[in-house]
């Protein structure tokens, strides 16, 4: 089998629904006047302001994550492994949950507030404006962004802390000459992956953003899409965005330098700068901070769905079969979603180990994450336009959903799992190589019982991210389908606000469920080889 | 032949779909909606359910995200296009609808509608009207503003939650709301609105949301809101506060496509959807006016709400030719 | 099996039926281009000394097929392999570490050597546990590696390579981290492998004594060439060159 076999096929799946959905639209629109939409001012300040807040929303969630996850690295705690996992499941919660969530606490009748009034000052209205968007965004991107951090810390082989001990290296020069070259080599892929996020950004950007001064260039598509019905536009933008966001991440991925990612136990090391009582001091100060700013919006959520609707919500069995379809979308697309970056990443690694291009392999799994670029209103419109002669889109809802959103998993599964995957190549891919183990053999005997803990980390992680998607089937229109997400939409949008917190609080608490149970029951059952059953610890 | 096998296949796949409920050749109504008519709150369940007893066929909701989804759906699958009937688009996309010469005259006779306007288009039927008001909670806010000029003249520390013109249809009523009120000085107006407003969202959903959340005290919605909330939660802790100039208002309509496959099924829908059957649902499933008298009347509560001295209203084809300029206007005036 | 009396071959002379035989086998890593030329007899151990970053890794990575040549050609057991893939070729490679699979038990690993499905009937599961008897890992096969010392893994992977019946041994300083002692008792076992099953070795090493101890002729690498071919003995009791001798430590007594 060639190298770029699998990556071939995964990536020539995302390239033909992106690049399919674009052209189709594009054919559909029938007309172009370029000129006239890059001509206009209005266009280039939405395309300034979509830069620069993702811009200042990426360098923020960085720079926070940065000392979070050197403190989290220095420091053990109990709940210090839950946080960790709490950590992972930022990412995955709803956007309109996280939006109330937020609002509860930052708001101006928000638990801040309530505190600052308590203590006699005046309530600080700092939510609505650049600040929502960078607290909205910091939200969801600063807990995944010091975990992947903290894993690349934990990569720091046992001997580099010896050595730190042994010269009595202080905090300083071990940041500058450990934990900076453990952390560039991941830096400018998880700084290009959040900036893309952010860049593509839209309800939290609207909203957050206080007004129409904060636009996105996926606003600008949705008008384009949904009240102006101009194809063209609509297209144009999209293509300006893919250039602008596309081009700017891969100009940061050249800054990066080839490195290794271990997934580790997550143990902390005796490092010399642990004793240190102001660093203490500190360190606790920043977890605490950290562990707040992620989990009062969420405790927000939770503590909103205990309302008076909740027992009639719960025991409603619209309830339950919007759960069966979402597991059964989380839990397929997770899948479908892991096996594609598994895809990549067999051929960027074969990249990377094997033909020494590690810049080349870095582009790769890049790629398998331009997806997030297009706007979802032109994926779904065009690929309805791309599918419509050939087949019932409608009955195709359904297998629809379910690929898009693997591709949008795509990214992080390939974040989450590459580093073990190279991992393993460096110890096994020449013995591997020398005995012939090959194909299903090798996936069967030692990739899985060597991956299998990040791979169930990357498929809860995929699977969760699908599961909280309101899904490209609100889009193309639907019958008889609920997921929770739109079970959510639809409650809010029929002014069933309590019934909604309950929903939100649900779908919230089966994120959680679900991430854990596949983590553990994955990630930590026995497995069974030819021979011997093995069991790990 | 070749249109009519490809509808014979669909039909045979909407029930294997639909669990197999309903036998091969039960005639099928497919009506193309936006999402929240629908759901389980919303008045869908109840108008299938009604409709069906009456026609013996099978009514199918397709629904799509949102009215402005609605229209491009229809566009974009043009002549093949399965819907029967497209329900729920707002006056405002009527002239853009009717302009891709994809609908058909309805044919029913709009006589007994009671509607506040005259109503005499022979292409839209409408189903179902408000108005747009700025909802307040009382206990915030004791003496809520008693006209629009009263609100944009109001000291900035008066908040309120807006939708987006480019994104909602709330968003486009107050956008046209303050140009039928303030004419060429609309802009001004503006620049005083956006200072006080906390954040204009997405749509409907946010904005309520962030209210409930008391996060303003002052919300863009529907003088039919506080019914919902006298009907549902028996408070009357929320209540639409009435505008001296009027209320804008927002007319929801429906049409047949021209090449819809039960051209007389459909008929025989918007008929219906102008009758008591339909009508009954939507004081308190789509929480707007019905569209004729009701039988049973309306539910008390909905004599307590605000009556708009005037409705406010531009013509279709005015909307049309302006709303690029206006939203233009409008963005340039809050981004000020 | 042919194992008849080695004749040391002198500097650049020609090997008696060799098993082995690179000609101009070029590489480039970074700035450094390489090229081998070199025969090994068949049944013959061969070491291949040098400093570091001097290309002895990198040659036996070539023989084995995990770095592709520039040009040149690779031969082995008369059949040219050079386009040949890693596990098609009639080698077996012993490596530094990472040799065995820590989830799998050393019966498992010793017979993924004969099947990489690791389906094995019977009589293949009496060849891994000759082929541990052999080691002197008899009664082991039910430990993980984990449970063994660094002498004992190292047996395991000798094991396998035995299993696999491939005629060439390729060792990259595989004994490097064990105790003098056990090195040399490794050093032995190879050697009586090498006799008793008709091996040819190449071993790839940084340390004189293990080319003295089992290996009749050696190579010196150094900047990626084959710089001397010939007699362990010969070699390093009169170093031809001055950078051998520095090798060896002897470079200073001249003056």
């Amino acid at each position: 089998m060639p190298w770029w076999l699998p990556a071939g096929l995964a990536l020539s799946l995302v390239a033909l629904l992106a690049g399919g959905a674009l052209l189709a639209l594009g054919f559909a629109a029938g007309g172009f006047d370029l000129a006239e939409t890059l001509g206009q001012p209005y266009l280039w300040r939405v395309v300034w302001f979509t830069l620069w807040q993702a811009a200042l929303s990426t360098l923020l969630s960085v720079g926070f994550a940065i000392p979070l996850a050197r403190a989290l690295a220095r420091r053990d705690f109990p709940g210090r492994g839950l946080l960790l996992r709490l950590f992972s499941l930022s990412l995955v919660v709803p956007v309109i949950v996280a939006i109330f969530g937020i609002a509860a606490v930052h708001g101006r009748r928000g638990w801040v507030n309530d505190g600052l009034e308590l203590l006699g000052f005046q309530g600080l209205h700092y939510l609505y404006g650049l600040g929502g968007i960078l607290i909205g965004h910091c939200f969801f991107n600063l807990p995944f962004v010091a975990r992947v951090l903290l894993q690349a810390l934990d990569s720091v082989p046992p001997e580099s802390w010896r050595v730190a001990s042994q010269y009595g290296l202080r905090s300083r020069d071990i940041f500058r000459l450990i934990e900076w070259p453990a952390l560039r080599s991941v830096l400018p892929g998880i700084a290009g992956l959040v900036f893309m996020l952010c860049f593509t950004s839209f309800a939290v950007v609207l909203t957050l953003g206080g007004g129409p001064r904060a636009t996105t260039l996926e606003v600008a598509v949705y008008q384009a899409l949904r009240f102006d019905f101009d194809l063209g536009r609509a297209v144009t933008l999209a293509v300006v965005q893919l250039v602008f966001c596309g081009g700017i991440v891969f100009c940061l991925l050249r800054l990066s330098v080839p490195g290794n990612l271990t997934l580790t136990e997550g143990r902390v090391y005796e490092r010399p700068d642990r004793a240190d009582p102001l660093g203490r001091w500190l360190d606790g100060l920043l977890i605490t901070l950290g562990t707040l700013f992620v989990v009062l919006p969420l405790a927000a959520v939770a503590l909103a769905g205990f309302n008076a609707t909740a027992s009639a919500v719960l025991s409603d069995p619209r309830l339950w079969r919007a759960l069966g379809q979402s597991l059964t979308i989380a839990l397929t697309s997770g899948g479908l979603a892991l096996v594609l970056g598994g895809a990549v990443l067999v051929s960027s690694r074969i990249l990377r180990h094997r033909l020494q291009r590690s810049r080349a392999a870095a582009r790769l799994e890049l790629s398998a994450s331009l997806i997030l670029v297009v706007p979802p209103f032109v994926l779904a419109t065009g690929l309805f336009v791309l599918l419509r002669p050939f087949t019932d889109v409608f009955a195709l809802g359904l297998p629809l959903v379910v690929l898009v959103n693997a591709l949008m998993a795509l990214p992080f599964v390939v974040r989450f799992l590459g580093g073990p995957m190279m991992d393993e190549a460096q110890r096994h891919d020449r013995l591997c190589q020398s005995l012939g183990i090959a194909g299903w053999s090798r996936l069967r005997l030692i990739e899985w019982p060597n991956l299998r803990r990040p791979a169930a980390l990357a498929l809860a992680v995929a699977a969760t991210l699908s599961m909280g998607d309101l899904g490209v089937i609100a889009l193309f229109g639907s019958e008889d389908f609920a997921t929770l997400p739109l079970l959510l939409y639809r409650a809010m949008g029929s002014f069933r606000m309590a019934e909604a917190a309950v929903i939100a609080a649900f779908l919230s608490l089966v994120c959680l469920l679900v991430f854990f149970a596949i983590d553990t029951l994955l990630g930590r059952a026995s497995i069974r080889l030819p021979g011997r059953s093995v069991r790990h610890a | 032949m070749r249109l009519f096998s490809f509808v014979a296949v669909l039909a045979a796949m909407v029930p294997l779909l639909a669990g197999g409920a309903a036998a091969e050749e039960e005639k099928r109504l497919t009506v193309y909606t936006y999402d929240a008519f629908t759901s389980d709150w919303g008045p869908g369940p109840r108008i299938k359910e009604a409709f069906e007893a009456e026609c013996g066929c099978v009514l199918d909701f397709v629904a799509i995200d949102t009215s402005g989804g609605v229209l491009s759906r229809l566009r974009l699958e043009g002549e093949s296009s399965k819907a029967d009937v497209i329900l729920g688009l707002d006056l405002n996309l009527m002239a853009e609808a009717k302009a891709t010469g994809l609908l058909a005259p309805h044919g029913v006779a709009a006589e007994g509608l009671t509607l506040p306007v005259d109503w005499s288009d022979e292409t839209f039927l409408p189903f179902d009207y408000g108005y747009f008001a700025f909802v307040y909670d009382t206990e915030a806010l004791a003496q809520p503003p008693r006209s629009l000029k009263e609100l944009v003249e109001a000291p900035d520390d008066l908040k309120i939650i807006l939708q987006d013109p480019r994104t909602s249809t709330p968003g486009l009523g107050i956008m046209l709301w303050v140009r039928a009120v303030y004419g060429e000085d609309a802009p001004e107006a503006w620049a005083k609105l956006a200072r006080k407003t906390v954040t204009t969202t997405k749509g409907w959903s946010e904005a309520y949301g962030l209210f409930l959340e008391g996060e303003a005290p002052l919300v863009l919605s529907y003088t039919t809101s506080p019914a919902y909330h006298m009907i549902a939660e028996q408070t009357e802790r929320y209540q639409a506060a009435a505008f001296e100039e009027g209320h804008y208002m927002q007319v929801e309509v429906a049409a047949i496509p021209k090449a819809a496959p039960q051209p007389e099924l459909a008929g025989q829908f918007l008929a219906f959807m102008v009758s008591p059957g339909f009508q009954t649902a939507i004081p308190t499933g789509n929480w707007m006016y019905p569209v004729v008298d009701l039988p049973d009347g309306l539910p008390p509560e909905f004599d307590k709400l605000v009556d708009p001295a005037r409705p406010l209203l531009f013509s279709p084809e005015e909307v049309s030719e302006n709303r690029q300029a206006w939203v233009d206007e409008w963005l340039q005036a809050v981004s000020r | 099996m042919h194992e008849g009396p080695l004749r040391e071959s002198g500097l650049g002379g020609p090997v008696r039926d060799p098993i082995l035989s690179v000609s101009a086998l070029t590489f480039r890593y970074e700035d450094m281009t390489m090229v081998f030329d070199l025969a090994v007899g068949r049944g013959d151990c061969l070491a291949l000394l040098g400093p570091s970053g001097g290309g002895k890794s990198t040659l036996l990575n070539l023989i084995a097929g995990f770095e592709t040549p520039l040009s040149g050609r690779l031969e082995i057991d008369g059949r040219d392999v050079t386009a040949v893939e890693p596990a098609g070729r009639p080698v077996t490679s012993l490596f530094q570490e990472h040799n065995l699979f820590a989830h799998l038990t050393v019966d498992q690993n010793v017979g993924l050597g004969l099947d990489p499905g690791l389906r094995l009937d019977a009589a293949q599961r009496r060849a891994v546990e000759e082929a541990l008897q052999s080691v002197g890992l008899a009664g082991l096969g039910g430990r993980r590696p984990a449970q063994l010392s660094g002498g004992q893994r190292q047996r395991v992977a000798l094991a396998r390579s035995l299993v696999r019946r491939r005629p060439l041994l390729l060792l990259d300083e595989p004994f490097s981290a064990l105790d003098p002692g056990l090195r040399l008792e490794m050093l032995d076992l190879v050697d009586r492998l090498r006799r008793d099953h008709g091996l040819t070795v190449v071993m790839v090493s940084h340390n004189p004594e293990d080319a003295h101890r089992i290996a009749p002729s050696t190579a010196f690498l150094c900047d990626g060439r084959i710089a001397v071919q010939g007699s362990t003995a010969d070699l390093l009791a009169d170093p031809p060159l001055s950078a051998l001798a520095a090798f060896l430590g002897q470079g200073r007594r001249d003056g």
